[in-house]
């Protein structure tokens, strides 16, 4: 009798097994942990490349679908599945989360349940990109929120009971107001049904009434906005990203925000194609809001990791715009920024962790000359941020351009503020770069190690996968955009 | 042939990545490997002039599709034509130069590998620029030029002032390319008019704008706009007022990379943009007025501020400010050819002066001209090929800069007199700075202190090692002979527009004068000793503050950065801190708190209490019935 278990499963189960097996592991074999750890991410990253390499682009549409009937009363499956976005997104997920954990060989306290809770997390947000059902989407995006506020509040730094339990309640009550969104979608429908697929070609069908769309969907966009996270509801993310430990950061701001854009794409806009029209609009102006005054707040900061934080809710500014302009170019901008954004992010927290643990000061002005101390860390830090300006040769560059040609002609004034963002970004990266690793070394700093080999692999790995795709777009393109036809087609 | 254009730009890139992957710790096989990449490049070129001639040349045009969307279909391209072979001609040619020279000046640094890494890929991205087919492309690799400047510009970033020089290159290329991308997405929306998929490439954009025009299909006015936000990509690159900040400041880095990005890349690389993107500024008459006015404007502009410099490299940055200036004036009067020929030409002299200034400053350990003196007979090679640069760059005939001077007058005698003016104004005012910086350091005494050049390095001042007197010597050759190599010939018929004028003998002769003059009087003046009366000079300072100064634009720009965008992003930032999240967040956990405290009141605990609600709720559920029945 074999498991009937797919590729997809696999994925999503794998690191919740291994939080299983973690608990049975005795106190103080820390390797163990360890070992085990990497061996549970390491798989779900294999299964993620096999899926993005064997993904079928000619058929495309969801694939590798796996569906086990659980209450068929209330219409409620276990169904995964991956179509040319979730894929990519996936990929990004597994990218993080094993490089994640052998970042997190630094983590000396309470080895074992941190590595549980880092595990679940995992296990959490991969079901959420994996699940065709939005019973178990919403369930997996419970199960991703919840791991957060123990990992931030014991293992972080600073103010990290303040930044968890804010954290912990923005994401609730965007939670919340999103499963009022999914109630109301479930019962207007009438279908009897949480299959994401059925819902879909049902609801093309049998539309809901317009009225009523534009009335649900802000309780969508907004819900899972606040993950996004959308400007005003931003504010729980950058002091999240600061107060975690780095693999958390890395996770948290390279694939947690994602979910937020990941579930307006794949629900509301699906669902509720009036709605969209409705609103996508204004989603457009806020989108602005986030690039621009994200990136300005971004300056003002003087804590690293406070002024990548405000520049990921910039950069979500970009995938938002990419999203409202509704065409075929804007949305695969918007999902292979998602994937660029999130490497580029992982990198760059992974960068600052491994300075942090050392100098234990996170203000840019303290550093100091760190380059010449710390040449590999500090070239990987300097290229995420050259990234993330929008440097030719990332993925960013590449991401932001199709935004930029997508909304040049749908919303102008917000196009010519979004290019300007790319001028704000080089600012206030330029400047930290400047003051944490150029002048001379702060004779403070005399002690610092680079990384070892082996801490350089995970670096590697996202430079990687950051560079190939800059390089050659074409690679996650071609599998994005056989996902965006469907998506294009509801909104017509 | 196909392959050819690929090979010679990614040669240097493959050396890059070689050297950043296997050779970090070796300076020789960096040093081969960059030499190496460059010479493949060299030859590729050679190799591709070897097909341009004759009456029909061959124009290579080799395209993969990067991004195929729907909607949206870019592509990666490389154009090899005649402008592209002799700009390739002339990045690797002077690269190659600079790269030897550099295995000189850089001997003992520590961090030798990274130059040359950083070389090689400034080397690849310019080539990029040269050959790019179309605008995203050339959007690419500009980019990457801003980058590899970065880096450069930079290298010694350990000290403060070379990491904000590079810091300050970036961001001012940036603010530029805001204007450029716009520009490349207005183009991209007219290409698609009356009915056509939209392209960026340049080949067909060039069939397609003048038809456009013609058939009435878009205003020149609408495509001046395209042009003027072309343009600004090349304020930035090219270093045009007001965006020319960053390029003195960009003399932080060594000074072979100076003479790299001074002469034959980067800057020269905004002039390249409008001479290959020529078909729109030519049907966009506002844009060119505007071009040419800008340029004349900088290029006396910059020559004013050279006068009163003392750092031999700074007077060199200016100088290169200048003559920018005049081939963005030459450009947008039309001429096409002279523009381009100033380029080729100026790309060898300034290179030439370049490595001189660095040979200079090697020996003397000093960038202040009044530290040189009588180098020219302690480093005779360094001397006199500098000479012949500063004549070339003088337009002493028959030397190269004269012809390609010559023509630029020209073209503005014919076409502007008040530019043709400024042009000779300008042509005086270089003289004399260079007169004057020939003069201080190259003649007269050395001003070295006796106990510091006998106690100094090895032993008092000399001439530089082989690698880099060899680079000189080679530079002479087209510095002396540019205005025989049939330049301006190779590049007729190369464009769409531009207008041709002839050799005119009366503005050779006073460009001669002029320039005799201001070298004669810069010579009396600092060699001879004439100075003029306390009195005139007491006039003088006046007149130098705003010069020496360098108009207050830095201030000017230093105080914006500081009052406006620094306060926005303070004010901001405080916003973020007490309204969205002192009033609107912590405000939203007062209220649930608040709240909680007052119904915690009815908690009371007493049963006497709790029966007094049940009461109320049960009058109340009784009296709504009621009503409803009613």
């Amino acid at each position: 009798m074999g498991i009937p278990m797919g590729p997809v499963s696999a994925l999503v189960l794998s690191p919740i097994i291994g939080a299983i097996l973690l608990m049975m592991v005795p106190q103080g074999r820390d390797k163990w942990v360890r070992w085990i750890a990497t061996a549970f991410t390491a798989v779900p990253l294999l299964i993620a490349l096999h899926c993005v390499y064997h993904y079928d682009k000619v058929l495309g549409g969801y694939q590798c679908l796996e569906k086990i009937s659980w209450i068929p009363t209330l219409g409620i499956n276990y169904q995964v599945g991956l179509d040319g976005i979730s894929v990519v997104l996936v990929l990004l997920h597994s990218l993080c989360s094993f490089t994640g954990v052998l970042v997190s060989y630094r983590v000396q306290k309470r080895v074992k349940e941190y590595y549980i809770f880092y595990l679940l997390l995992i296990g959490g947000v991969a079901g959420v990109f994996a699940s065709l059902d939005l019973f178990f989407f919403y369930l997996f995006y419970e199960m991703a929120v919840i791991p957060m506020f123990p990992l931030i509040g014991i293992w972080g730094s600073k103010d990290k009971e303040y930044a968890t339990m804010k954290l912990t309640l923005y994401l609730t009550a965007g939670a919340v107001l999103a499963l009022i969104g999914l109630s109301i979608v479930y019962l207007a429908s009438g279908a009897q049904s949480f299959d994401l697929i059925f819902l879909e070609r049902y609801l093309m069908q049998n539309p809901l009434p317009t009225q009523l769309q534009v009335w649900v969907f802000p309780f969508l966009l907004f819900g899972f906005g606040v993950i996004a996270p959308m400007w005003p509801l931003h504010s729980w993310s950058p002091l999240g990203h600061a107060s975690a430990p780095s693999a958390v950061s890395m996770l948290h701001a390279g694939v947690l925000m994602k979910l937020g854009s990941y579930a307006i794409l794949r629900i509301a806009m699906q669902l509720l194609p009036a709605g969209a029209q409705f609103w996508m609009p204004w989603v457009a102006i806020i989108a602005i809001m986030n690039i621009l005054y994200g990136g300005f707040v971004a300056m003002a900061q003087k804590d690293i990791k406070f002024t990548i934080g405000y520049s990921s809710s910039s950069h979500m500014g970009y995938v938002l715009l990419g999203l409202a302009c509704m065409n075929p170019v804007g949305l695969n901008g918007a999902v292979l920024l998602m994937f660029a954004h999130g490497i580029m992010t992982a990198l760059a927290f992974a960068a600052i962790g491994h300075i942090y643990d050392q100098t234990h000061t996170r203000i840019t002005a303290e550093w100091g000359g760190l380059a010449r101390q710390i040449p590999f860390v500090s070239t990987l830090f300097i290229m995420a941020a050259m990234a993330s300006s929008g440097l030719p040769g990332f993925a960013n560059f590449v991401s932001e351009l199709l935004i930029f040609f997508a909304s040049w002609n749908v919303y102008r004034w917000s196009a010519l503020a979004a290019i300007f963002g790319i001028v704000t970004t080089a600012f206030y990266m330029l400047r930290t770069v400047r003051t944490a690793f150029f002048g001379p070394l702060n004779p403070k700093w005399a002690e610092l190690k680079d990384a070892t080999n082996f801490e350089k692999i995970p670096y590697l790995i996202l430079l990687a996968a950051l560079m190939i795709v800059g390089i050659w777009p074409r690679s996650l393109l071609e599998i994005i955009s056989t996902a965006t036809p469907n998506i294009l087609a509801h909104l017509k | 042939m196909v392959a050819l254009p690929w090979i010679l730009l990614f040669a240097p890139l493959l050396a890059c990545v070689a050297i950043v992957l296997g050779a970090r710790k070796s300076k020789p096989a960096s040093t081969a490997l960059a030499i190496g990449g460059l010479v493949v490049s060299f030859v590729c070129a050679l190799q591709a002039l070897m097909h341009a001639g004759g009456e029909h040349p061959q124009i290579i045009q080799s395209s993969l599709n990067w991004i195929n969307l729907p909607g949206l279909l870019l592509e990666f391209g490389l154009l090899l034509d005649k402008p592209a072979i002799l700009m390739s001609l002339v990045v690797t040619g002077v690269g190659l130069m600079v790269f030897i020279y550099s295995t000189g000046y850089m001997k003992e640094d520590r961090s030798y590998t990274r130059y040359f890494a950083c070389l090689s890929l400034f080397a690849f991205s310019m080539l990029g620029i040269v050959l790019s087919n179309n605008f995203v492309s050339l959007f690419i690799f500009w980019e990457l030029v801003g980058a590899s400047s970065y880096l450069l510009i930079g290298y010694w970033y350990e000290k403060p002032s070379a990491a904000a020089a590079g810091k300050k290159a970036f961001l001012v290329n940036r603010i530029a390319d805001f204007g450029f991308l716009l520009g490349i997405l207005t183009l991209w929306n007219i290409s698609g008019l009356g009915g056509h998929e939209k392209t960026l490439n340049f080949v067909e954009l060039a069939h397609r704008i003048p038809e456009f025009v013609h058939g009435g299909l878009i205003s020149s006015a609408t495509l001046s706009v395209a042009a003027a936000l072309v343009f600004c990509g090349v304020l930035g690159k090219s270093a045009q007022f007001p965006l020319h900040v960053w390029l003195p400041d960009a003399m932080e880095g060594p000074t072979p990379v100076s003479a790299l990005i001074h002469a034959a890349t980067m800057v020269a690389a905004g002039v390249y943009l409008i001479a290959r993107t020529y078909f729109l500024f030519w049907e966009a008459p506002q844009a060119l007025i505007m071009v040419a006015w800008i340029g004349g404007f900088t290029a006396l502009f910059a020559a004013s501020m050279a006068l009163v410099e003392n750092d031999i490299k700074r007077i060199l940055a200016f100088s290169t400010l200048s003559q920018l200036g005049y081939m963005v004036m030459a450009l947008g009067l039309g001429g096409y050819t002279a523009g381009i020929y100033h380029l080729t030409t100026h790309a060898f002299f300034k290179a030439l002066l370049f490595l001189g200034a660095g040979s200079a400053i090697h020996a003397v350990h000093s960038n202040d001209i009044w530290k040189m003196g009588g180098l020219l007979k302690k480093m005779p090679i360094t001397g006199w090929t500098f000479l012949l640069a500063t004549l070339a760059l003088c337009g002493i005939f028959p030397l190269s800069g004269f012809w390609s001077k010559d023509e630029i007058l020209a073209v503005a005698f014919h076409q502007n007199k008040i530019l043709y003016l400024v042009g000779t104004l300008t042509a005086g005012l270089t003289a004399f700075y260079m007169g004057r910086l020939f003069s201080i350091a190259f003649l007269g005494e050395s001003r070295v202190h006796h106990h510091e050049e006998s106690h100094g390095h090895h032993g008092g001042i000399h001439e530089s090692p082989w690698a880099m007197t060899i680079p000189l010597m080679l530079l002479t050759i087209p510095t002396i002979f540019g205005g025989f190599m049939g330049f301006p010939e190779f590049l007729h018929h190369t464009t769409h527009g531009g207008i041709h004028v002839e050799f005119n003998m009366t503005v050779a002769i006073i460009s001669s004068i002029v320039a005799i003059g201001g070298l004669a009087l810069a010579f009396m003046i600092y060699s001879k000793g004439m100075q003029p009366s306390a009195a005139a000079q007491k006039k003088l300072t006046w007149l130098a503050t705003p010069l020496t100064r360098k108009y207050w634009i830095d201030e000017i720009y230093r105080y914006l950065n500081q009052n406006v965008q620094q306060q926005g992003a303070v004010f901001l930032g405080l916003f973020e801190k007490y309204v969205i999240m002192g009033l609107f967040a912590n405000g939203m956990a007062k209220i649930t708190g608040v709240t909680g405290l007052v119904l915690r009141r009815i908690q009371t605990g007493r049963v006497q209490s709790y029966a007094f609600m049940v009461w109320i709720g049960f009058a109340a559920i009784f009296l709504w019935v009621f009503r409803w029945v009613q």
